[in-house]
């Protein structure tokens, strides 16, 4: 009885461990509210105006909502009907990323805006599969996917291409040939590490410390950004030192007791490289009881991933050095592949890598935190 | 006459696992700081610093264990009394964690996620949030009482959605607070050097003694766990000692909620408190209790969670990746599953008795 016990315990702690792409995703449990949550967006973004004028001033890219407007008059104009779109996204709750990403997509796909849009959440693949499936029946015209897992999406692609169904990736790719999907819109995660080892490259210290805390392993979001880290630290290994290398799981206070261990343990360090923002924020509280200066030209540099509102804040104020972007708005991206395919027009490039910012506290203006914080 | 015989064996082996319950924990302490002192004895060194607000503070090895640990020693206080009330265990408490945390910050800021100024004091929003965090404990109680559903089982609807009603109740914003005050119930009070969340662990230590001691909760949790339907004959209501004992966790998971929001100032839904369940439980089990319920140590429990943050802060220290913990500590659970079990319980006795007979021989 007892051992069984302990077996389901430990059981039921394995099953956490989901991986996800961009941002703080983690280890998130599935909420069984994913049905009760679907039908009341599709609603919403069907419906009438008031709803959406207010998801569109929640939303964070006003212009690209304004923007987006105008085109669809325009269009409304010649093809004379709405667009009707269907969308698959990951849980909302999941992170402030998908927070983001989902309020850029609602914001985008209205009714003002030329667009029927009907979305459906869930971090489960084969709900997912479900879902699209229903909507190719429906007959939506063009189908944009976040898809939970990268297998199991040949059909649902080739019955898209039966019906006539535009498939448009968007923040996951999945396992398929280029020619069944109209488009993939991603981040570059090797670029985001890049870009912030070159950032710190460019501090130019005599030698960097370096306490890496990484997010879940294995998720797309910590590979690409150990990676630059990992190579840089291959490259020069006398002047580029890990202090230590760990998994906070995207996890504040992992990354909290795993600072302070190294604070404890007398070793020196002069540079937090987390993975998300999170991490960065429990870094910065063992910092803060040990009385270490960090920040801008401080003893510690301090860089996070995600660009958070309240990270990009911290910045600003100089307690910080570095956020990375990792790009939620695809929205805008999207609006223009389905005007080009619209038009009858071919898309060159099939995938699309997101434009994507690194911030530094010397520069970051009050305008960046407003256009970029998620 | 042959019942009373079996339960005579019982209070031997009972009497037995008393006298030795303390034995568990304190071997693996000892295991643990020797094996510290030979890696180098300055994992043993504490310091007296100042933190970036001006204000004197301990530092080192055991001050963090001493802190950290103090959460799990909260929360081991009532994985013990669910443990020995209904033989199973709450695996709902990171996420009941998650909903008292973000209740307490919705109280805080009121709707607005970055406000300028608490919307009402801390010690209301606590209680608000005790309430809460109560509730659900209840919820969990009445599922296993009168539904006689497997505790495991019962929490795991809580396990699965707690998360997810947390990020519902402050409208998927990850509210920060800025305001000093709540930041001392995690961290330092100003002036006093020791961590506050060991004092809050003293003060939860030291009501439940009281409470064990003048009340007869321990007694009655004890009969209702050892045999549910003989404490029923003697006049006990054994759904309610169950379902008091899910409350009491409850309220030990809004007392380590507020520490855990107190210590980051804000809230991440998805991690906060992750797998605290599986550290709380074997707090219960390092302390020698049977998870089967029935007879339990407190005291042991509560030492039992300083152990095994002990453990953790040593894995730390040799820099084990914090993914591979939950292993190392699988180990543990093994170890001491395989010890307390029935079947090795009875082989050793046997191995004992022979071993008397030899020697009497």
């Amino acid at each position: 009885m007892l051992k069984k016990k302990v077996a389901m315990l430990l059981a039921v702690a394995m099953v956490a461990a989901t991986v996800v792409g961009c941002g703080g995703g983690d280890a998130k449990t599935d909420a069984p509210a994913d049905d009760t949550k679907t039908d009341a967006p599709a609603d919403d973004a069907a419906a009438d105006d008031g709803a959406d004028d207010a998801a569109a001033d929640d939303g964070a890219d006003d212009a690209a909502a304004d923007e987006g407007a105008d085109d669809a008059a325009a269009d409304e104009g010649s093809a004379g009907g709405t667009i009707k779109v269907g969308i698959i996204n990951n849980d909302p709750n999941e992170s402030g990323y998908r927070t983001a990403n989902d309020k850029d997509l609602k914001a985008m796909f209205t009714a003002e805006n030329g667009y029927e849009a009907t979305f459906q959440y869930s971090m489960k693949n084969d709900e997912q599969i479900a879902y699209a499936q229903n909507m190719i029946t429906e007959g939506v015209d063009y189908l944009l996917l976040s898809a939970a897992d990268t297998a199991g999406w040949g059909g649902v692609l080739e019955d898209a291409q039966a019906a006539g169904t535009e498939v448009i990736l968007f923040d996951r790719v999945i396992d398929a040939s280029e020619d069944m999907y109209a488009a993939s819109i991603v981040s570059d995660m090797d670029e985001e590490g890049n870009k912030a080892v070159t950032w710190l490259e460019g501090q130019g210290l005599d030698s960097y410390n370096i306490i890496h805390l990484q997010g879940v392993m294995g998720a797309a979001a910590q590979q690409g950004r150990t990676k630059a880290l990992d190579e840089k630290v291959k490259a020069e290994p006398d002047k580029w030192k890990l202090v230590v290398q760990q998994t906070a799981e995207w996890n504040a206070e992992k990354a909290q007791q795993i600072v302070q261990s190294v604070i404890d343990s007398g070793e020196d360090f002069n540079v937090i490289y987390a993975e998300n923002d999170d991490m960065a924020k429990g870094a910065v509280a063992a910092l803060d009881a040990a009385n270490i200066e960090h920040g801008v030209d401080k003893k510690v540099i301090v860089m996070g991933f995600d660009c958070n509102k309240w990270a990009l804040e911290e910045l600003k104020k100089g307690a910080w050095n570095y956020d990375g972007q990792c790009n939620p708005f695809q929205a805008k991206y999207i609006d223009d592949v389905i005007k080009s395919l619209e038009k009858g027009e071919e898309i060159a490039e099939k995938t699309i890598i997101m434009e994507e910012k690194g911030f530094d506290a010397k520069e970051i203006t009050d305008d960046d935190i407003e256009k970029y914080g998620i | 006459m042959q019942k009373k015989e079996v339960k005579k064996t019982d209070e031997n082996i009972l009497t037995r696992m008393v006298r030795n319950q303390m034995f568990i924990p304190l071997l693996a302490l000892a295991a643990l700081a020797l094996f510290n002192l030979i890696a180098g004895p300055e994992f043993f060194a504490i310091t007296l610093g100042t933190n970036s607000a001006g204000n004197p503070v301990l530092s080192g090895y055991p001050i963090t264990i001493l802190d950290s640990g103090s959460e799990l020693a909260i929360l081991a206080i009532g994985m013990t009394l669910v443990t020995a009330a209904s033989g199973g265990q709450d695996i709902s408490v990171g996420a009941a964690v998650a909903i008292a945390g973000s209740v307490l910050l919705r109280m805080l800021c009121g709707g607005n996620s970055r406000p300028e100024e608490l919307a009402m004091p801390i010690i209301v929003a606590f209680l608000i949030s005790c309430i809460v965090a109560m509730l659900f404990g209840a919820f969990n109680g009445v599922l296993v009482a009168y539904f006689k559903i497997q505790p495991m089982i019962a929490t795991l609807i809580l396990y699965t959605a707690g998360r997810s009603i947390a990020a519902w109740i402050n409208n998927n914003e990850l509210p920060v607070i800025t305001d000093p005050g709540l930041s001392y119930f995690g961290g330092f009070i100003p002036g006093v050097p020791i961590p506050t969340p060991f004092f809050i662990a003293v003060i939860c230590v030291v009501a439940i003694f009281l409470v064990l001691k003048f009340t007869n909760l321990g007694l009655y949790t004890q009969a209702v766990g050892i045999n549910e339907n003989s404490s029923k004959l003697n006049g006990l209501n054994p759904q309610l000692i169950k379902i008091i004992s899910f409350v009491i966790l409850g309220l030990c998971v809004a007392v380590v909620g507020l520490i855990k929001v107190s210590r980051i100032q804000t809230i991440n839904y998805s991690v906060i408190a992750k797998d605290i369940e599986m550290d709380a439980i074997l707090a219960v089990a390092l302390g020698g209790n049977a998870l089967s319920g029935g007879k339990f140590n407190m005291a042991a429990s509560i030492f039992g969670a300083y152990v095994i943050q002990f453990l953790t802060q040593t894995l730390y220290r040799f820099k084990v990746s914090a993914d591979a913990l939950p292993a190392y500590k699988a180990v543990v659970v093994i170890v001491l599953v395989v010890i307390s079990a029935p079947t090795v319980k009875e082989w050793f006795g046997k191995m004992s008795r022979k071993f008397k007979v030899k020697e009497v021989a």
